[in-house]
């Protein structure tokens, strides 16, 4: 039963930017969640979900493993729609897109998936660049320039040149990020960004998502299920499980929370609201009933 | 009775499940021909592929034209001993090329070297999440992706059945005049005579432009509709080569009938 | 690979793939035989066409002189009418023959000139007046069998 000790990531607290009112109410937001369900076909995944936020801010989305995480990340891209109530990006509809439209607000955010897909036919230099390959009409010299300035900023510029195939898992994580910065986005969305690093890389990515979201006073949400990271850079969380939004504060809310499912979020514990053991059915008794039947 | 109509049911369903494919097949068809302007606009991803698909199977394509060459020149020459006719050997070398196994042939050996790279190649961009990246960023992967290799691959099958069909009539020169020591100029004035451009050449030209559509969209489609985990892909590679020989082959009647019957 | 280098490997992939097309077109193929010379066409009319095909070649002493260019049915006179391409610089006098003949015992067919001896030349548009048809294996079997009969006939009658 290990509380979260936020003292000890003071180094990063320092770099929050520390706007007056924490709740991410305040100025227009980006994005907006109104009372939504989502789901796929007759399968609900998560129901009356509210959530927002705007500019300059890190804000965690939490949850345990198929809590429907990677699912509200595609809803807020508009890979999904939502089947009840209203998601706002940019101030527009997301239901209401189309086409150019929609391909205009998904120019203006940028994800970051969980394994990085780049794309292994082209390199490093080739993948950051590609974004403005393909949206603007910029010079080759100004592309060089602004492909090594983005890969710069993730401390990659000299790995230029390496296939996707040479570099490391962590490295990956860095170009892709790198990627999605590179057209200076408003909204930037990370799937899982901690997922499976080491404490170095971990270090390192957490403190480039507080970074970039400074420097370009941009609005990023952090899809993950690491605590200690998430908190060190999160202005807000919101905690997803068994359907619905369970609890949303700040960092220091959650900690000091009581209710019984963040507090075995946080604390790890194998046994609490999320059942260690998994619950029984008719099909199992079935099973078991065959098999001492043979024996 | 239960299993007969259980087993007449799941025939049923994988009928009509074949029948759903093919109306997906055609409907990925008619999306990457209408989004073929890119292949115009941006033709330096249109001659990527080209060398892809087109350079990289140059080397198989000749040697197996050279060695059919060969075949055709030796087995000929030993069949056409028997009647009296040696002096029609560069005749029938060269038709047999022109008109069916250059096409044929290089289709085949085109959907197992090139089909299934480009299925395995499509399948796993689908399995690594980069189409999905390729949409959040708002690229249109139809048009980023599979036009450019859709392209690639019509433009690449008839140059190489035409590269087939030579090394194969040089092969068949090599076999018949130089070893076995058929008169050359019998050789080439008799097959001069009876090989006609426009019915024998152009018709095998079409028959694989025809066929470099046909295993060029088998390829992509199976890729684009594979399960994205590394047995789909191994499965859709599988198909791939099952489906492009078997759709070469009966175009190839459809198209002989068409074209040299009467 | 740099984007002038896989230029450079296309263009010389299609320029090989354009070369195997020639190659082709040229040694393999009779397109050498086609002369874009100027030529001029006349009509011939016959009982039976036989085998003869479009671009069938029009000889004359053996020597390739033109092609045929059609081939047609004559609803009036109910005779196969073909239209021959001659070359211009072979001018043939207006009672020259055209028969049906067959490159070998079982070869494809053409059409063999015959000159005549007249003054005048064969013009644009012109018809060859003395056509000999295709010969057809059946008939000549069974004119055999006729010629034969009557002989044997006439043999007995003495």
């Amino acid at each position: 039963m290990r509380r979260l000790n936020l003292r000890v990531h003071h180094a990063y607290a320092e770099l929050k930017v520390m706007t007056a009112n924490t709740s991410p109410a305040a100025q227009n937001p980006l994005v907006e969640f109104h009372d939504v369900t989502l789901g796929y076909g007759d399968v609900t995944v998560l129901r009356n979900i509210t959530a927002q936020l705007g500019p300059g801010q890190v804000v965690a989305l939490m949850g345990g493993s198929g809590s429907g995480k990677t699912t509200l990340l595609r809803a807020a891209t508009g890979q999904i729609t939502a089947q009840k109530g209203l998601i706002r990006v940019f101030g527009h509809d997301m239901s209401q897109l189309q086409g150019e439209e929609l391909r205009a607000i998904r120019q203006r955010m940028g994800v970051l998936f969980q394994q990085g897909a780049l794309f292994t036919d082209l390199n490093v230099f080739e993948n950051v660049a590609f974004p403005l390959r393909e949206h603007t009409r910029v010079s080759e010299e100004q592309v060089l320039e602004r492909v090594l300035e983005t890969l710069d900023a993730v401390g990659l510029r000299t790995a230029a040149h390496l296939a996707v195939s040479e570099i490391s898992g962590g490295m990956a994580r860095r170009v892709a990020l790198a990627r999605a910065i590179v057209l200076e986005p408003e909204l930037i969305l990370y799937d899982e960004p901690f997922a499976g690093l080491d404490p170095i890389s971990l270090g390192i990515t957490a403190r480039l998502i507080r970074d970039m979201t400074n420097r370009l006073h941009c609005a990023s949400i952090l899809i993950t299920h690491d605590v200690q990271e998430s908190f060190a850079i999160a202005d807000y969380v919101y905690m997803v499980g068994q359907g619905r939004m369970i609890a949303h504060g700040t960092p220091e809310q959650l900690s000091a929370s009581n209710d019984p499912y963040v507090r075995q979020f946080l604390d790890g514990a194998p046994d609490g609201p999320i059942a260690f053991r998994y619950p029984d059915s008719p099909r199992f008794d079935e099973w078991l009933a065959r098999r001492k039947g043979r024996s | 009775m239960n299993i007969f109509a259980r087993s007449i049911a799941s025939l049923g369903s994988q009928v009509r499940t074949a029948i759903m494919g093919l109306g997906a097949f055609t409907r990925l068809l008619f999306a990457l021909l209408g989004r073929s302007g890119t292949a115009l606009s941006r033709f330096g991803l249109v001659s990527q592929q080209i060398h892809f698909i087109g350079n990289h199977s140059l080397l198989i394509i000749s040697v197996s034209g050279l060695f059919v060459g060969f075949v055709l020149g030796l087995q000929g020459y030993y069949t056409l001993s028997r009647y009296g006719s040696e002096q029609a050997l560069g005749l029938l070398v060269a038709l047999s090329l022109t008109r069916e196994l250059g096409p044929v042939v290089t289709a085949l050996l085109f959907a197992g070297r090139a089909g299934t790279s480009l299925t395995a190649e499509i399948g796993l961009m689908k399995a690594g999440e980069q189409i999905a990246a390729m949409e959040v960023m708002a690229v249109d992967p139809l048009r980023r992706v599979l036009v450019p290799r859709f392209w690639g691959g019509v433009i690449a099958m008839p140059i190489l059945a035409t590269v087939f069909s030579m090394v194969g009539v040089i092969g068949g020169w090599v076999v018949g005049v130089v070893m076995i020591g058929v008169d050359p100029g019998i050789f080439w004035s008799q097959m001069q005579d009876g090989v006609d451009v426009f019915n024998d050449v152009l018709n095998g030209v079409i028959k694989s432009v025809v066929f470099g559509i046909a295993v060029t969209m088998i390829a992509l489609y199976c890729g684009w509709t594979s399960r994205p985990t590394p047995e789909g892909v191994a499965r859709a590679t599988t198909r791939t080569v099952v489906i492009s020989s078997l759709v070469v082959l009966g175009l190839d009647f459809v198209l002989t009938a068409l074209m040299f019957g009467n | 690979m740099t984007r002038e280098k896989t230029d450079f490997w296309v263009g010389l992939f299609v320029l090989l793939g354009a070369v195997a097309l020639v190659f082709l077109a040229l040694r393999a193929g009779n397109l050498s035989s086609f002369s874009l010379a100027p030529t001029y066409q006349v009509q011939a009319y016959f009982d039976n066409i036989g085998g003869l095909k479009v671009r069938s070649p029009v000889r004359s002493s053996g020597v390739v002189v033109g092609r045929v260019s059609s081939i047609g049915f004559d609803n009036t006179r109910f005779q196969a009418v073909a239209t021959l391409d001659i070359e211009s610089k072979y001018e043939f006098p207006v009672d020259t023959s055209a028969s049906i003949l067959t490159s070998g015992l079982l070869g494809d067919q053409y059409i063999g000139l015959t000159p005549g001896g007249d003054d005048k030349n064969l013009d644009d548009g012109q018809e060859i007046i003395y056509t000999q048809s295709a010969v057809v294996l059946e008939e000549l079997i069974s004119k055999f069998l006729y010629s034969s009969a009557s002989q044997g006939g006439s043999g007995s009658d003495e």
